[in-house]
């Protein structure tokens, strides 16, 4: 017997479909319809989400699930457990430094832990070079055929410009995108947060704009060269977002993306050594979060992603220059987003939710972000004006380096459906026996 | 002896955050302590009962002996750790070492570490006193405290005198603590150097930056030399070791830019020959010495207020 959901009464925002209106979202066996009988209605599961806003499930394309390699900061299980109840239905894991995805048997075991534990979908990207060392090529097609979506070196961006133009030159040959962290290594041995007055005051070691704009302007060269795809990561400065800009008015093949956290926070946050606020690449200014911003808007940024990346308290607990980079975002994206651009007047709620799910998806080509009949019933309902208090211990995340904590975030989200099934209802993940079918 | 009234500190982590008054009470107890140690016996027994542990894990000579000497003359007892023989060596985190200090019933830690915040991070988790000798690139407290009384015992009162910070800025914690230490009294502070560890940025913090040693030197009231650390940080940060010394270090014929009666100053250790000609070093305009030992009062002061913040006992029992 087939299952019907219908979730009724919510404004439903579907920007792949350019719908915004109340009304009803129904699927059959985990599968979007446009409508069901009066008959399989009163079969249906019947979700009432009045005064809250239905749409696709998000979309992140920057995960860290640590798996395998670093499991005691977070598992595809609990990783996938934050994205649920941060309303994301759809992860792109990076490939972790303590167990490359360079071979198809470590892409194998990832596939095999999502089977086992996943509670939303997992979409694996490969190394780009053996053991992420920058010096020879992974076998991006063999890792393509195992299934993973992209290649990149997460954090290592590849300095080496001869292996970079080799690598987007072969992965294009098979529609990979290459996801390039852009930074010059040499300009930021050593540093720990932003170049600039902060950084004077507080005696840390700066980072420059600069080391992020020249490896984006290499990427640029790059793709204008071979015409491949190069997602540019997490950008975070004025400087990278004008050269993006001018690139796509060429119509370079180029895409970008940018957290939440470079949205929200800049590098004053720094100021009382709180580990919570050390990202790779560094909270930036003011002026650079304003240019971040407009960049999003007019469409030079394509997407938003977390980069969430979790580390436990007795890494993060130490001194400042010991601890090592990144904040968890999976859990208080929407919420920080709402905050940054709805709530500040910036965008409206369609225009963010797009930047959350078709925009993304559609970068990787994962067929996601989107309410059309026949999608997979991925699907997310939030309440935009909830007010919580970020409490650590209520994440589902296994990590709890977020630099939200203790603070009040306005947007909850209530429930997240997978494929039809309800993986979050507001306060708990739901694990059914179907989760892994 | 002065009250310390106005002094509800317990720890003292940067200058940046202290009011010229607190300024001024620090100074003040350092000045009454200055006076003792003419005596004969120079020993107070204003800490007695007290044990200081210096955690020190990064080389030090001045600093670490100005502290020991300063806790034993207010007769404290002091132990002090460094690097080598700490169980950081083992893998312990300094949370870790420091909360073992707690527990060890110290009263009071003095902390130097090449990680900038440190003291700023043990004194959210530790409930002692925490006095900061030193931590990275950002503060040095003492070294401004130490300076700034020397400067005013050699110039009076610092209201609109000219001072002049030269050599390695972005790396000094020296020169971070000595820039709000002069502000908050008045001064004028220059900082000179070459462009690549002078950054003009520093004007945000309304200071003159320039690279002209002339210009910096030509009106200055007293000039504070830093040591180059060529063999750490700043090894891409400048040529050489030469071309420093030939462009900006201070010898006999560019001291006569200065005005007649303008002293030199500088935190040690000195490198003869490099930023400062040795001479120059031994001459009367140098006052080097006397900030040792003002490096003791100073420190005196220091651990007196802060321990005394905490402590159940009437803090002016001086003597």
């Amino acid at each position: 017997m087939s299952i019907f959901t219908w979730i009724s009464g919510g404004r439903v925002i579907d920007p792949a479909n350019d719908r915004d209106a109340k009304g009803d979202v129904y699927a059959v066996d985990g599968k979007i319809v446009p409508r069901l009988s009066d008959t399989e209605k009163k079969q249906a599961q019947q979700i009432k989400a009045d005064g809250l806003i239905v749409c696709p499930g998000f979309v992140d394309i920057h995960t860290h699930l640590c798996e395998p390699g670093d499991t005691h900061r977070e598992t595809i299980q609990t990783g996938t457990w934050a994205a649920a109840a941060g309303g994301f239905t759809s992860v792109v894991c990076m490939p972790n430094v303590n167990q490359p995805s360079d071979n198809p048997a470590t892409i194998q075991q990832i596939n095999d832990a999502v089977e086992r534990d996943a509670l939303v979908n997992v979409f694996p990207t490969g190394a780009l070079t053996m053991g992420m060392e920058g010096k020879e090529l992974a076998p991006a097609g063999s890792l393509q055929r195992s299934g993973i979506v992209a290649i990149t070196d997460s954090y290592r961006s590849v300095q080496n410009n001869e292996i970079m133009r080799r690598a987007v030159e072969y992965a294009n040959m098979f529609n990979l995108v290459v996801m390039d962290h852009c930074q010059d290594r040499a300009l930021t041995e050593g540093s720990v947060m932003n170049e600039g007055i902060w950084s004077l005051r507080l005696g840390l070691r700066g980072w420059p704009n600069a080391a992020e704009d020249i490896i984006v302007s290499r990427n640029v060269i790059l793709s204008t060269y071979t015409g491949a795809h190069i997602h540019l990561q997490q950008i975070s400065t004025s400087n990278a977002v004008e050269i993006i800009r001018r690139a796509k008015q060429r119509n370079v093949n180029i895409s970008a993306e940018v957290t939440p956290h470079h949205l929200h926070l800049s590098d004053e946050c720094v100021k009382n050594y709180d580990t919570n606020f050390k990202t790779n690449p560094p909270l930036r200014t003011p002026d650079d979060q304003a240019a971040l911003i407009e960049g999003l808007l007019d469409g030079t940024l394509d997407c938003i992603s977390t980069d969430h990346m979790p580390h436990t308290d007795y890494e993060k607990n130490v001194e400042y220059d010991q601890a090592p980079f990144g904040v968890v975002g999976l859990e208080t994206s929407l919420a920080v987003c709402l905050g940054v651009l709805v709530q500040n007047k910036q965008c409206d709620f369609s225009q963010l939710i797009k930047l959350l799910t078709c925009n993304p998806s559609n970068l990787l080509k994962l067929g996601k972000g989107t309410l059309s009949p026949g999608a997979d019933a991925d699907i997310t309902v939030f309440d935009p004006k909830e007010e919580w208090v970020v409490d650590p211990d209520k994440f589902q995340s296994r990590s709890k380096n977020s630099p939200w904590i203790g603070k009040s975030l306005q947007g909850k989200v209530k429930q997240t459906f997978v494929s039809g099934q309800k993986v979050w209802d507001g306060e708990r993940v739901i694990i059914s026996e179907n989760n892994s079918d | 002896m002065k009250k310390a009234s106005n002094w509800t500190r317990k720890d003292l982590l940067s200058i940046e955050s202290l009011s010229l008054e607190e300024l001024e009470t620090i100074f003040s107890v350092a000045d009454s302590f200055k006076r003792t140690l003419k005596r004969s016996q120079k020993k107070l027994p204003s800490l007695r009962g007290k044990t200081i542990v210096n955690l020190f894990l990064e080389p030090s000579t001045r600093t670490r002996v100005a502290f020991e000497i300063a806790a034993k003359r207010l007769s404290a007892d002091v132990i002090t750790i460094t690097s080598n023989v700490s169980s950081l060596t083992k893998g312990e985190t300094l949370r870790d070492t420091a909360r073992n200090i707690e527990a060890l019933n110290a009263d009071l830690l003095v902390i130097r570490h090449s990680a900038a915040g440190s003291p700023q991070y043990l004194s959210r988790i530790i409930n002692i006193p925490v006095v900061n000798a030193g931590d990275g690139a950002h503060e040095h407290p003492t070294q401004a405290l130490l300076d700034t009384f020397t400067l005013k015992e050699q110039l009076g009162d610092l209201k609109g005198k000219k001072v002049t910070i030269l050599g390695d800025i972005l790396f000094s914690r020296v020169a971070r603590s000595n820039i709000w230490a002069l502000q908050k009294l008045g001064a004028h502070v220059t900082l000179a150097g070459p462009s690549t560890l002078v950054p003009v940025l520093f004007r945000e913090l309304h200071v003159e930056v320039t690279h002209s040693l002339k210009e910096a030197l030509a009106d200055a009231d007293a000039v504070m030399l830093l040591r180059i650390q060529h063999e750490r940080q700043t090894s891409t940060h400048f040529p050489s070791i030469g071309e420093y010394k030939s462009m900006f270090g201070l010898n006999l014929q560019r001291a006569s830019w200065l005005k007649p009666d303008a002293i030199i100053m500088h935190p040690g250790p000195i490198n003869r020959g490099v930023e400062i000609d040795s001479q120059l070093a031994d001459s009367k305009r140098s006052v080097i010495l006397q900030q040792v030992t003002n490096g003791i009062v100073c420190r005196m002061a220091v651990l007196f207020l802060c321990a005394s913040a905490t402590s159940q006992n009437d803090p002016k029992k001086l003597s």
